[in-house]
């Protein structure tokens, strides 16, 4: 098993038209099952035609009734992603994944009150991951985003982020030891997001083939410090944790939109703290996360 | 991206918001002139740069005659003015703001920006304007009044009125302040501001609600749709090697330590600069070349750091996943030949066409230090400059 997605997963891209849309969706249908996953692609101005063989239709909700996909990928450029994201929330899919960087933040608020709205109305929940992520992956199974496929390694090990980059430093520490991975989740770098911590943290505890998580963190906001809280009440299984921006200064962005200490309490160091008292090992030396779980086995 | 008071102004009158009547000045000539046709018989002669603080560090000045206004003017324009939060250098005052004085019978404080954890926009108020409100935060949290907005409906009248007389707001002024707050709220989302605050907003002696001052923050990702704001933005307020960067699209941020950092990927960047802290020495910048490195972005990124003259060596940490190890270290042995590399340079890759990368690098016959994992090459540079 895994969390979110398996070998078994349908997905439409949407944004499949557009460079960085047609070189991933490539990419993931070399990697695994993925070829048989992706199944789907939407633009509104070239229904009808195909990419590489994957039909291409107006809507999310037509690809999705044609295709039986229940989720997306979103390559969509900026100024129309939020819509992306929603229009794949009104097709009623279960997950839709947002790859794209540097949507306003308005608009993101507006679209995740949207998506709460329409749950409270009774409406179906469609899962958020991203935006601004590299996409999540079960390795040998369906790889969902920008990430490189042949890092990892088929295994045991939950890793969750929110940067692109650390994920794969923690994943390529954990197959060079020998662990593999059951999942590898980015949650992206944004202020307003979908799936936070907390809410990964609580699928891999679930997951009966997840035996162990790394959790990384950066400066800026307050999920960290929440999935830490969580952690302490209900995970069954070690953790390390690492969080980055020790060095990061007050008040200045640290490339990521939400990497931004914004009081005392968003810091690196606080968050080190809490997740010290909830129970994580903790290490400041971002080398030594596969070693340190390796050793908790 | 900031802007400057006067600038946060003109966009709250625009709102409808109650500003002292006010005009932005070059000089001293024109700044008598601001003075004279403002009328009256007392203005305020304010700097106008970036940072908070201005006024403890005596970037505003009351004058009771056009030659007080003259000589305050004189006095504050140039000098490098020194803020809790400029840093020791201060910055300098390019530009004052002259407005006519105000009757303060009371100071409050407001300020909208949104709450990552409930995703709404958070209204905060205090009774005590004026301050740091940090300051008021950690020693009288009571005295902070938050209200969350939805989004989709807007900030109500019940809770403009909370704010209102939560904050003290005499009755006969309740309706000019809730009205106040209204339109700050509609200010902020459709300038989509990160942060919208109005410190002092004051209360006059006729019951009229006022800001006295006031500060914004954008949306650097919704700028696209701001021309108007685009258009306030002022070079002389930024760090130039930052402005250089976001050129080619590259994030820098310039730190106080003398090790260079080229990274790719934000959370990967910082864990680099923590891990130099580590091996005892400090980052003397935040460097994030994207997922799209060419060789003329890590050639002008290399351009950037030496400008920095703290620099004693350069650390290269690259994690090659769709951007391949080989195209980067291309990338590097172009760079340090055409920057003549003086400094000691550590290159750590790994990912897609790690080898290939390493044989680049072995090949060119430069001194580049190379290293395997993060914390190698951080106690690899951090020797190197020792």
């Amino acid at each position: 098993m895994s969390i979110l997605i398996n070998k078994d997963t349908k997905v439409i891209t949407q944004g499949i038209t557009g460079k960085t849309g047609m070189f991933h969706t490539s990419k993931c249908r070399e990697y695994a099952n993925g070829a048989n996953c992706f199944v789907a692609g939407v633009n509104p101005k070239k229904a009808g035609e195909d990419f590489e063989g994957v039909p291409i239709y107006a809507t999310v909700k037509e690809a999705k009734e044609a295709q039986g996909a229940t989720v997306s990928v979103i390559y969509v450029p900026p100024a129309g992603a939020a819509a992306a994201i929603w229009e794949a929330a009104e097709a009623d899919l279960d997950l839709a994944i947002c790859i794209t960087e540097g949507i306003p933040v308005r608009d993101m608020l507006m679209v995740r009150n949207k998506m709460k709205a329409k749950v409270a109305a009774g409406g179906k929940e469609t899962l958020l991951l991203g935006p601004n992520c590299p996409g999540l992956i079960t390795p040998d199974e369906i790889k969902i985003g920008i990430m490189p496929g042949h890092i990892h390694k088929k295994g045991r090990i939950g890793v969750v982020s929110r940067s692109g980059t650390l994920t794969y430093e923690a994943v390529a520490q954990l197959t060079e030891i020998g662990l593999g991975q059951s999942s590898a989740v980015g949650i992206g770098g944004d202020p307003i997001n979908g799936l936070k911590h907390i809410d990964v943290m609580r699928m891999f505890n679930d997951d009966p083939d997840t035996d162990a998580v790394i959790m990384i963190g950066e400066i800026g906001g307050p999920d960290e410090a929440e999935a830490a809280q969580w952690c302490k009440a209900n995970m069954k299984k070690p953790i390390v944790g690492f969080i980055a921006g020790v060095t990061a200064p007050a008040g200045k962005r640290m490339g990521h939109a939400g990497a931004l200490i914004s009081g005392g309490a968003d810091t690196a160091d606080a968050k080190l703290a809490i997740m010290e008292e909830c129970g994580f090992t903790v290490t400041r030396n971002p080398s030594e996360m596969a070693k340190l779980l390796k050793a908790m086995l | 991206m900031k802007i400057h008071e006067y600038q946060a102004k003109e966009l709250l009158r625009k709102y409808g918001v109650v500003t002292p009547r006010g005009i932005p000045c070059f000089s001293v000539d024109e700044a008598v002139k601001a003075a004279e046709q403002l009328g009256g018989s007392i203005w305020v002669v304010k700097a106008q740069i970036h940072a908070g603080g201005r006024g403890k560090g005596g970037g505003v000045k009351l004058a009771r005659s056009i030659h007080e206004v003259q000589q305050h003017a004189g006095e504050i324009l140039g000098m490098q003015l020194v803020t809790h939060q400029t840093g020791p250098e201060g910055q300098n005052v390019r530009r004052l703001l002259i407005e006519e004085g105000a009757d303060i019978k009371k100071e409050y404080y407001v300020a909208a920006l949104t709450d990552r954890a409930t995703q709404s926009v958070a209204i905060m108020a205090s009774s005590e304007g004026g301050m740091d409100i940090e300051e008021v935060a950690h020693n009288t949290p009571e005295k902070i009044i938050k209200v969350f907005v939805d989004p989709l409906v807007g900030l109500t009248d019940a809770q403009a009125t909370e704010l209102a007389k939560g904050i003290g707001v005499p009755d006969a002024s309740i309706d000019k302040a809730v009205d106040t707050f209204k339109k700050l709220y509609t200010c902020y989302m459709e300038t989509d501001a990160s942060l919208a605050e109005i410190n002092p907003l004051i209360l006059e002696g006729n019951g009229n609600i006022k800001a006295l001052d006031a500060k914004f923050n954008f949306d650097s990702n919704a700028l696209f749709r701001h021309p108007d704001i685009v258009a306030f933005r002022d070079l002389d307020e930024e760090d130039p090697a930052e402005i250089e960067a976001s050129k080619f699209d590259l994030a820098y941020i310039s730190l106080d330590g003398n090790i260079g950092c080229l990274v790719n990927g934000a959370g990967l960047a910082m864990a680099t600069m923590d891990t130099i802290k580590l091996y005892g020495a400090e980052p003397a910048n935040f460097l994030d070349v994207g997922g799209g490195a060419t060789t003329e972005k890590v050639t002008e990124a290399f351009k950037i750091m030496l400008k920095n003259p703290k620099v004693k060596g350069i650390l290269v940490n690259i994690f090659g996943g769709i951007m391949r190890c080989d195209t980067i270290a291309a990338g590097v042995v172009a760079a340090a030949r055409e920057v003549h590399l003086a400094v000691p340079l550590v290159v750590r890759m790994k990912g897609t066409n790690e080898d290939l990368g390493k044989q680049i690098l072995k090949d060119s016959g430069l001194p580049i230090i190379a290293a395997d994992t993060m914390a190698e090459a951080a106690e690899k540079i951090v020797a190197a400059v020792k």
